[in-house]
């Protein structure tokens, strides 16, 4: 049953987007006066379902950020669909995209710059249920100051401003922020990337605790193979704004099956359970203004041929649950 | 890290470290003083004539001397603080506001309400903005009021470009795209996210902007066209200086010392709030 191409299933599916394309506009050529622009997100579909963490993995510039701001509709793709629940919300807007927000959320890398520094953190903890109606006054600061100790925050914490904190500290007041209206989805956007590697992992397992408490799915973006590995139930593995390949993680993992993840693999040591051949890529990653014709991967792949450069391959099943994007797997 | 006054005292505590934004917040606390309670300052009429003392120099009786009509000029500086302060306050109180708002039209909306308010606000910069003044209140009738008016409505560009700047550069930042993910709606994420931590620089812009004012205010009335006698103003006490300057030089110095000591007050205190408030000066 495999050759296949692969095909998002919506149905049952929290979040499902299909064939998704965003581009953002650089400024124009200045001797055609042709309008560039860079293509971040380049038909990417995906699915994920109720209460399971999709793994997002590529290297910086790939995307992941855009795809992961399109899969909560903080950014409006060019074309393609996103559902949510079932509902289309490609192009959903105002009060609608205001409640369906309700039950998505996110996560960000950068825990300086994602905490408003003039709130206190029990209003930024509370914001949600303010603008939605679900509590104020007193009653918000307590709710607050129990979500605070939930995340492993004294709740004191709720009466002091985002300066006052570490950037472990402040990621888990920007945790608390993305559950504090119970969402069924979090994308979690390079959540521990800025954090020392001793508070990466108490941050990995509050995010792997609290899912299991609220049973929300997550879209774990990371550049990072370790983490990823840690937490996600299947992967998708991005390069050039395409996915290359995606499976369920634990089968990814053991015997990754497109060049490209295979030589990602191939540079985290003791990352793949068998010794492996470590692949060095050679030259740099193209530009995504002009991403090259054919296979995206084509000009730094070692399997590449003739084929590669003409054809650009598509995401077919090539075992049971597993797709990659390539000609020779 | 002891609650919620943190981010207020720390500022504090550096913009008191700097000595000179410390003095010159001292003058402008005076000069503030002296132009909400003159009677604590002098016990003399501004307005009191009294021919049989004109262009007496400094004495015991009149501190500062007297004028061409024999009026105490202590007194006259002392009101005429009033006059400065006020127009300093409301015409860069209506520049600010017109500055605040253009520029989170333009920058929160972006595009052509952008490009549109842009260009507005460079146009208006193409006018040199005293001679502007000038024609301005060739038209009207010179007073206090239509000097605030006018000072204001020329002024406000600056404010505009910087809070388009920071609000271009805030509206990008993490904690926006938090709020907007919570369900936040523009109105909450301009008043509650933007503005609050655009508030520093206008602040700054303001402090300095009195500055301006009140030399421009000096300036028209210096040439008789601002603020007219017989209400004292710094500006047109020099006027009258300027007639006897040669043999009543008290007339001149006073008025032009307030002047001198006000502006150069309200600058030092803008710019030491900039360094408070620059985060990467933070530290030093």
């Amino acid at each position: 049953m495999t050759g296949g191409i692969y095909r998002p299933e919506p149905d049952g599916a929290l979040l499902a987007m299909v064939n998704v394309y965003k581009t953002f506009p650089v400024r124009k050529s200045f001797f055609s006066g042709e309008d560039l622009r860079v293509r971040a997100v380049d038909g990417v579909s995906l699915t994920i379902p109720p209460g399971k963490t999709l793994g997002l993995v590529g290297e910086s510039g790939c995307g992941k950020t855009t795809l992961a701001r399109l899969a909560i509709r903080l950014l409006a793709p060019d074309s393609g669909a996103i559902r949510f629940e079932g509902n289309d919300i490609t192009r959903m807007e105002g009060e609608a995209l205001r409640t369906t927000r309700r039950r998505m959320q996110i996560v960000f890398q950068d825990p300086y710059s994602s905490l408003n520094p003039r709130m206190k953190v029990r209003d930024i903890v509370g914001e949600g249920w303010l603008v939605h109606g679900l509590a104020k006054g007193k009653e918000l600061r307590e709710r607050s100051e129990r979500l605070l100790v939930r995340v492993g925050m004294p709740a004191e914490a709720g009466w002091k401003y985002p300066h006052e904190f570490s950037g472990g500290q402040r990621q888990r007041i920007g945790i608390a922020r993305a559950i504090a209206l119970s969402p069924k989805l979090v994308v979690a956007d390079e959540p521990v990337s800025a954090l020392d590697v001793s508070v990466q992992a108490q941050i990995l397992n509050l995010l792997k605790d609290i899912q299991e408490e609220y049973g929300m799915a997550y879209l774990f973006v990371s550049h990072d193979l370790r983490v990823i590995r840690h937490v996600s139930d299947a992967v998708a593995v991005m390069y050039l704004g395409k996915v290359m390949e995606t499976g369920p993680a634990q089968d990814l993992f053991r015997e990754p099956l497109h060049p490209y993840t295979r030589s990602l693999m191939s540079a985290v040591p003791m990352l793949g359970d068998a010794p492996s051949e470590r692949i060095v890529l050679s030259g740099e990653i193209p530009s995504p203004i002009a991403p090259p014709p054919g296979c995206r991967f084509h000009t730094r792949c070692f399997m590449a041929e003739k084929e590669c450069a003409e054809v650009c391959p598509l995401l077919r099943e090539v075992a049971p649950g597993r797709f990659a994007a390539c000609h020779f797997v | 890290m002891s609650g919620s006054r943190d981010i207020g005292r720390d500022f504090a505590r550096r913009l008191l470290r700097n000595r000179l934004a410390a003095a010159g917040g001292l003058v402008v606390v005076f000069f503030f003083l002296v132009a909400a309670f003159p009677a604590l300052f002098t016990s003399q009429n501004p307005d009191r004539i009294d021919v049989a003392n004109i262009l007496r120099p400094p004495s015991a009786a009149h501190p500062l001397g007297t004028d061409d009509l024999g009026r105490d000029v202590l007194a006259r500086v002392v009101y005429g603080a009033r006059v400065s302060m006020k127009v300093g306050f409301v015409a860069v109180g209506i520049a600010t506001a017109i500055g605040l708002v253009l520029g989170l039209l333009a920058g929160f909306h972006g595009g052509r309400v952008d490009a549109v308010l842009m260009r507005f606000v460079d146009i208006m910069l193409c006018f040199p903005t005293f001679f502007l003044i000038l024609a301005a209140i060739a038209f009207l009738s010179p007073s206090i009021v239509i000097i605030m008016a006018v000072i204001g409505l020329t002024g406000w560009m600056g404010v505009a470009r910087l809070v388009r700047a920071e609000t271009l550069s805030l509206k990008e930042r993490d904690f926006v795209a938090a709020a907007r993910a919570q369900g936040a709606g523009d109105a909450r994420i301009i008043f509650r996210h933007i503005l609050p931590n655009a508030l520093a620089p206008i602040l700054v812009a303001a402090t300095l902007g009195v500055a301006g004012a009140i030399l421009t205010e000096s300036a028209l009335s210096f040439l008789g066209i601002g603020v007219q006698p017989p209400t004292p103003s710094w500006g047109n006490i020099l006027t009258v200086g300027k007639n006897y300057i040669e043999f009543a030089w008290w007339l001149s110095l006073f008025p032009g010392l307030a002047i001198l000591f006000t502006v150069l007050g309200y600058n030092l205190l803008g710019e030491g709030i900039r360094d408070a408030v620059d985060p990467r000066l933070k530290g030093r």
